[in-house]
């Protein structure tokens, strides 16, 4: 089918490009929490649509249904991994971008 | 196509290897290392050996990674620096990389069809094992029928290295005014979705262990994911309610359980006539008295991994957990 060959294309290209978006704002951003947003929001819209793509390449048979569930996992555990990560970040202590520059003023006065 | 997925690949795995020498923080070196796992996962899948890419991607990638940070948790995050000079290590190394590279030279051509392994025992399997064993998966009748006494030490290596670990550290019972629950205690999140996930990776795990006569899995991938899917519970609920769930001592008789069942498959089937692992002579059919043989040892290799990829978790959680009370 010529017509979900192009559509798949296009869903893989826009996954590539959120993909390396996201890997360039994990290496570009500032500090720890604005870095791991980045990188969790993109990779999974990235993978919705990479996997979408990957869905119209098979012939609706076993495959497409066990990328389907590849999908409904990776949407469940991605977002509770960066979760888990910011949460346990915060909790050892780590400070947000604003609040180390408050606290860095506090401590030239 | 393929050669050039494989020269990328090879050249990450180059890099990720590389930075790993290089890096002193030892927390980055256990990342880099599932990294170039499960790099080596997908040169795998490249080269069509889907049953060993996915074992490293299960084993290498996933259990090693938790087990080396459990580590990691007992001994400290930094490398020491070291007081030797590197001149000598050097040399060794560079004279015995120059003899690989020299014995490189008198290898045969990558993936001829004229190769030695491709003319001795491959051809045989190719044709034979429909006829002898007839599984879809011929990687499981070599690894189970064929090669089963290999298997069976490999087996055993595997739960001597729970012996190794549990002489070294041991598990340690928590005494009851230890400090009850570690894990993310207050994790509303986690907690809901590991309670969902658990059955669902167990029930994976155990489609992996029986499918693997018919699709890429076995009882060592198996035993690695359902241990994998505990091992979870434990970092979700903490370490006392684990024990509750699965005992460490219950544990350490399956891992026992599990070398005992393969081998006694082998005896069973000395008494029926045969040879040792002849599975033929389960049955009175040759072809099903294989099947139920290599049911029966991946069973066997499954619990024994479980097992012992658990029991070594809990002997590094238990020690970490004390010496964080301390």
């Amino acid at each position: 089918m010529f017509i979900l060959d192009i559509i798949s294309s296009v869903l893989l290209i826009a996954g590539v490009f959120f993909g390396f978006s996201g890997a360039l704002g994990l290496f570009k951003f500032p500090d720890f929490f604005t870095r791991m947003h980045a990188a969790s929001v993109t990779d999974s819209i990235a993978t919705i649509l990479i996997l979408l793509g990957l869905i119209l390449q098979t012939s609706f048979d076993i495959n497409t249904a066990k990328l389907l569930f590849i999908l409904a996992f990776l949407m469940i555990t991605s977002p509770t991994a960066s979760h888990a990560l910011a949460k346990s970040a915060r909790h050892g202590g780590l400070l947000t971008l604003p609040e180390t520059q408050v606290k860095q003023q506090e401590r030239t006065y | 196509m393929g050669d050039l997925i494989d020269l990328v690949l090879l050249a990450m795995l180059a890099i990720t290897a590389l930075q790993m020498i290089f890096l002193k923080d030892l927390f980055a070196v256990v990342m880099l290392f599932g990294i170039y796992s499960f790099l080596s996962a997908l040169i795998f899948i490249n080269l069509d050996a889907v049953d060993v890419a996915f074992t490293e991607a299960s084993v290498g990638a996933g259990i090693s990674t938790v087990l080396m940070l459990g580590t990691l948790a007992l001994t400290g995050r930094k490398e020491k620096k070291s007081s030797h000079s590197s001149i000598l290590p050097l040399l060794v190394v560079c004279i015995t990389g120059a003899a690989l590279i020299y014995g490189t030279l008198d290898m045969p051509p990558f993936g001829h069809p004229n190769n030695p392994i491709h003319e001795h025992v491959a051809p045989r399997y190719i044709e034979e094992s429909p006829k002898e064993i007839g599984l879809p998966n011929m990687v499981t009748s070599v690894l189970a029928s064929y090669r089963g006494f290999d298997t069976l030490g490999e087996t055993v290596v595997v739960f001597a290295a729970l012996i190794g670990v549990l002489a070294l550290l041991g598990v340690r019972r928590q005494e009851e005014n230890d400090v009850p629950e570690s894990g993310f205690k207050a994790h509303h999140v986690l907690h809901v979705v590991a309670r969902f996930f658990i059955p669902l990776i167990i029930l994976f795990a155990l489609y992996v262990q029986f499918h693997g006569d018919f699709g890429p899995g076995g009882g060592f991938q198996a035993g690695v994911i359902a241990a994998a899917a505990f091992i979870l519970y434990t970092l979700v609920f903490g370490l006392s309610r684990a024990f509750a769930v699965v005992g460490p001592k219950f544990l350490q008789a399956l891992a026992s359980i599990g070398v005992l069942l393969y081998a006694s498959v082998g005896f069973f089937s000395m008494y029926k006539g045969g040879q040792f692992l002849d599975y033929s002579k389960l049955a009175t059919d040759p072809i099903v008295g294989q099947h139920y043989g290599i049911i029966i040892i991946e069973l066997g290799v499954g619990i024994t991994v479980f097992a012992v990829m658990l029991s070594i978790f809990y002997a590094f959680g238990s020690q970490a957990e004390r010496s964080n009370i301390q």
